[in-house]
């Protein structure tokens, strides 16, 4: 069963990265095979875990031993503008007794308790290693649980071992599909009305880019999944168009809403200015095709031309001090060439970019940006990395947490661009403040002092 | 004396407990130039990974035998070989770590035979050190999962030896001390002319420092060379209870004798320690030590106020339960709520009436009303919710700095835990009120107030 539906998400139509392939080619997946001693990755539960936590007002129950959970929970930076619930965590932290005797029903006791104390609208369960090779079934058990409890129990079947993050990301989407979207019906509906795919709400920046399409009458019925509500995600399939971002880490539902509910969508993102506005025609192109009123796009053109004035106008003040300066950028999902723009845009040279999770497309975009010689990073090892610090062929860091060491241990600026940074990057609002970070890094006082060598150092060289 | 429970919940809410495998990772990346590694799936090297990154703030040395499901069903004993050798080519440790996990146990490798075969086809690897524990997901916690790391690598590397060096003294320390805890010890130990061995040494490797060059494995730490020598020091202390299976393994291997404190803070706990230093030495007790001994007992006079009758609401492992909660209870405070996550023989002599064996769902249900709750950086969202005092405390603390240089341990560690609780309480009493003192509500021979008629 779950390797049929691996070998469905691996097959997926949508993804440009995915045709180029042979035949063969695509049986084999998505990713890569792990590497025993050179994995680096999370696996397909955490990637299911990331995509879905940020739906804010479920209980999210991960059935396995104390680590997939109890190593991990609360660690992410999506934010909530309401039910704090998903922030939660719920574990069956099985025992020996449970790997001997199966799990089934300490889950299922774990459902009962759950809804009991919490009483939430819907409760995920997460299936993980050792309970999926005991062969607890977790479907049987959520499926008896919801006629019992009268609450939807929806399995997420996607336990680690099967794969990385990007497949369990994509798992995860297949649960929605399977168990969630289109169970409800929306009160009302308008022809206004889009879901934004793929946006995990970090740092809350969805907030960023709200105002924008609130301003413009276009109503986000649900943002799958940052900030979202499980009554939203269930009434998603009457949105007039979907927006996907983050890459390809949930094409399948995107995909699959256009093929069962007729819903049209588009790729983009709201990272770099150029980029956010691209991504405001199309939406308000899709909606008007769907047969919202003309006039929204001349709306909208009123907006992109005050907005980006307004933020061209902020970036400038910092485009004297950027000039020339030498970024690394090593993003994991983010669309390196949306954000290599933006920061060509604030005057800054790129003198890399990791094109690991890229389409083939992705790579075109970022040679016509960067030229025909760029310098594009399939892998770069923590080694290299640290040592092109060390050799100062860059003058800042862009990049998640893991790889921040190679700059910061160099004694070079770092800026986090990943999952638990601190700061919102979405929209011209981000952009803007994007940039600020950057100057903020770069400019520190605190480098000089940090650079200079100690007074006997100094005395010692000279001796 | 408490009374030890085990709560009988099926769904654990909000963990207190980590799992054993990153543990018994934690205490592999004490020693230097070593690749921990965790036998499992990816996942499960990737989640401890990011933990430690997030509570040291530093780049984390930690490999996988990457168990596909595949490899899970079928045995993944050779994952562990090519693992061994793909890092032996790439980073060239002096000591490879293997921990075992949920998914590996589960199916029962048996990974102490296959490393034996191994070692026999590969001689070229004879330099390299292999030490192996197991330490199944589902059974124990964080704490033992380091206290049989600790006890693998003295099986594993020590040698016997009827030589004893003069002045060297052998530390074995639990997972509750951190860097600036084993910093000083280290320190106090030298004040005494004597050299020691501290296994395993987090001070040198996740104190964050800035290294000469990158290294893809540990910054520092044991040299394995000075836990094979560990047998010819005079004497093992060993820091924490959950260390004794440790210490014994060590004197049933070389024969050297062992004492055990379970206490790193507070008055008495030090002057043992020193006492006990002095006596091995031969060496007075440094002035500096006596002048610090003196400053504690004035912090402990200017303090005592805001400790004493104060409610503590603790959540943590039994070693640092333990080790907090009777320092608490030093300084008159009441230890109201105690959680933790596996069972010691410490348990039973809390100064409480109870321990749950339990979950922060358990212990926020528990902390109401009590006036500072202390466990590691997950507790945030239950003081938040219950609007009390909040000091973090364990593993992880993932939303403030310098959680590598939090000292309790000494005279000075004790002397300054002391100023930040104690203010942190100060910070909580409530100013009197007019209506701070109600009369009860059913004195019914109260004058009515100026009844006129």
């Amino acid at each position: 069963m779950l390797q049929n539906k691996i070998q469905d998400v691996f097959n997926e139509p949508g993804c440009g990265k995915n045709q180029s392939k042979s035949d063969k080619e695509r049986k084999k997946g998505c990713t890569k095979a792990l590497q025993p001693g050179g994995a680096a990755g999370g696996c397909a539960f955490d990637g299911a875990k990331i995509a879905l936590q940020p739906i804010t007002d479920v209980a999210h129950l991960v059935h396995g031993p104390i680590a997939c959970e109890g190593n991990s929970w609360d660690n992410r930076g999506s934010k909530s503008s309401g039910s704090q619930l998903y922030r939660t965590s719920f574990t069956t932290d099985i025992n020996e007794l449970d790997v001997v005797y199966g799990g089934e029903k300490h889950l299922f006791k774990s459902i009962k308790e759950v809804i009991d104390k919490y009483d939430p609208p819907a409760v995920f369960v997460y299936q993980t290693c050792v309970p999926a090779m005991i062969g607890d079934d977790i479907e049987a058990v959520c499926k008896a649980a919801s006629q019992k409890f009268a609450t939807p129990i929806i399995p997420v079947n996607s336990p680690g071992f099967v794969g990385a993050k990007n497949l369990g990301n994509k798992l995860a989407g297949e649960a929605l599909l399977d168990y969630v979207i289109g169970t409800e019906e929306p009160e009302y509906s308008t022809p206004y009305d889009i879901n934004i795919i793929g946006e995990y709400n970090l740092s809350g920046e969805l907030w960023q880019v709200k105002p924008l399409l609130d301003h413009l009458g276009i109503r986000v019925t649900c943002c799958i999944s940052g900030d979202a509500r499980y009554h939203d995600v269930a009434q998603s399939h009457r949105a007039r168009a979907n927006m996907m971002v983050c890459s390809k880490s949930m094409i399948n539902i995107a995909r699959k809403m256009e093929e069962r509910y007729q819903i049209p969508f588009f790729e983009g993102s709201f990272y770099g200015i150029s980029d956010t506005t691209e991504s405001l025609r199309e939406i308000t192109r899709l909606l008007i095709q769907q047969g919202a009123p003309e006039e929204l796009r001349e709306r909208t053109e009123a907006l992109i031309a005050r907005e980006e004035a307004r933020a061209w106008q902020r970036i400038a003040e910092y485009t004297h001090r950027l000039r020339g300066k030498r970024v690394l950028l090593f993003t994991g999902g983010v669309k390196s060439w949306s954000v290599v723009s933006a920061l060509q845009e604030g005057g800054m040279e790129v003198v890399g970019t990791s094109v690991k999770k890229s389409t083939k497309e992705d790579k075109e975009k970022i040679k016509e940006l960067m030229g025909q010689d760029a310098h594009m990073i399939d892998d770069l090892t923590p080694r290299e990395m640290y040592k092109m610090f060390q050799e100062a062929r860059a003058d800042v860091l862009l990049s998640g947490g893991r790889s921040q060491f190679a700059a910061l241990k160099n004694k070079m600026p770092w800026v986090d661009i990943n999952q638990e940074r601190h700061h919102a990057y979405n929209g011209y609002e981000g952009m803007v403040n994007l940039v600020k970070q950057i100057d903020l890094a770069l400019y520190n006082p605190m480098w000089t002092l940090l650079r200079k060598a100690a007074p006997w150092d100094i005395r010692e060289a000279r001796a | 004396m408490s009374t030890v429970v085990q709560n009988r919940k099926a769904c654990t809410v909000n963990p207190l407990k980590m799992s054993q495998p990153i543990g018994g990772a934690l205490a592999f990346m004490g020693i230097a130039d070593c690749m921990p590694m965790l036998h499992g799936s990816q996942g499960c090297t990737a989640f401890g990974l990011v933990l430690f990154q997030r509570h040291f703030n530093e780049g984390i040395p930690m490999q996988t035998t990457a168990m596909s499901e595949v490899a899970t069903v079928m045995g993944g004993l050779d994952n562990i070989g090519i693992a061994i050798l793909s890092i032996q080519q790439r980073t060239k440790p002096a000591i490879i770590g293997i921990c075992s996990t949920g998914v590996t146990e589960t199916k029962g490798d048996d990974v102490e035979g296959y490393l034996k075969n191994f070692r026999a086809s590969h001689p070229e690897l004879d330099q390299l050190a292999l030490v192996y524990v197991s330490t199944p997901d589902f059974k124990d916690a964080f704490q033992d999962g380091w206290a049989k790391a600790v006890e693998s690598m003295v099986k594993g590397l020590a040698e016997p030896s009827s030589a004893r060096r003069e002045g060297s003294v052998n530390f074995l320390v639990g997972s509750h001390l951190t860097a600036a805890d084993i910093e000083e010890l280290r320190e106090i130990s030298e004040a005494f002319g004597l050299e020691a061995t501290i296994l395993p040494d987090i001070s040198g490797s996740m104190d964050g420092h800035i290294p000469d060059d990158f290294t893809p494995n540990t910054l520092g730490g044991t040299p394995v060379e000075a836990i094979r020598r560990m047998g010819e020091a005079e004497l093992t202390i060993a820091l924490g209870e959950q260390m004794r299976p440790a210490a014994e393994a060590l004197m049933t291997k070389t024969g050297q004798p062992y004492v055990l404190f379970d206490r790193i803070t507070g008055i008495e706990a030090t002057d043992q320690l020193l006492d006990c230093l002095s006596q091995l030495s031969g060496q007075p007790v440094p002035g500096k030590y006596r002048r610090q001994r003196s400053q504690l007992i004035d912090a402990m006079l200017d303090g005592h106020f805001f400790f004493g009758g104060k409610k503590i609401a603790i959540g943590a492992e039994p070693d640092l339960l333990w080790n907090i909660g009777s320092w608490f209870n030093d300084m008159g405070a009441i230890i109201a709520a105690a959680v933790t996550t596996t069972h010691s023989p410490l348990l039973e002599q809390m100064p409480c009436a109870e321990v749950l064996i339990g979950d922060l769902e358990d212990l926020e249900a528990r902390a109401g009303g009590c006036d500072l709750l202390i466990t590691h950086s997950h507790g945030r969202q239950a003081a938040a919710r219950l609007g009390i005092a909040f000091l973090r405390m364990g593993l992880p603390i993932f939303d403030q700095l310098g959680a590598a240089h939090r000292l309790s341990l000494g005279y000075r560690g004790a002397r300054d835990l002391t100023f930040e609780i104690g203010n942190l309480l100060m910070a909580q009493e409530a100013e009197n009120r007019p209506d701070s003192w109600p009369l009860p509500l059913e004195d019914h021979d109260a004058h009515a107030p100026f009844a006129l008629g």
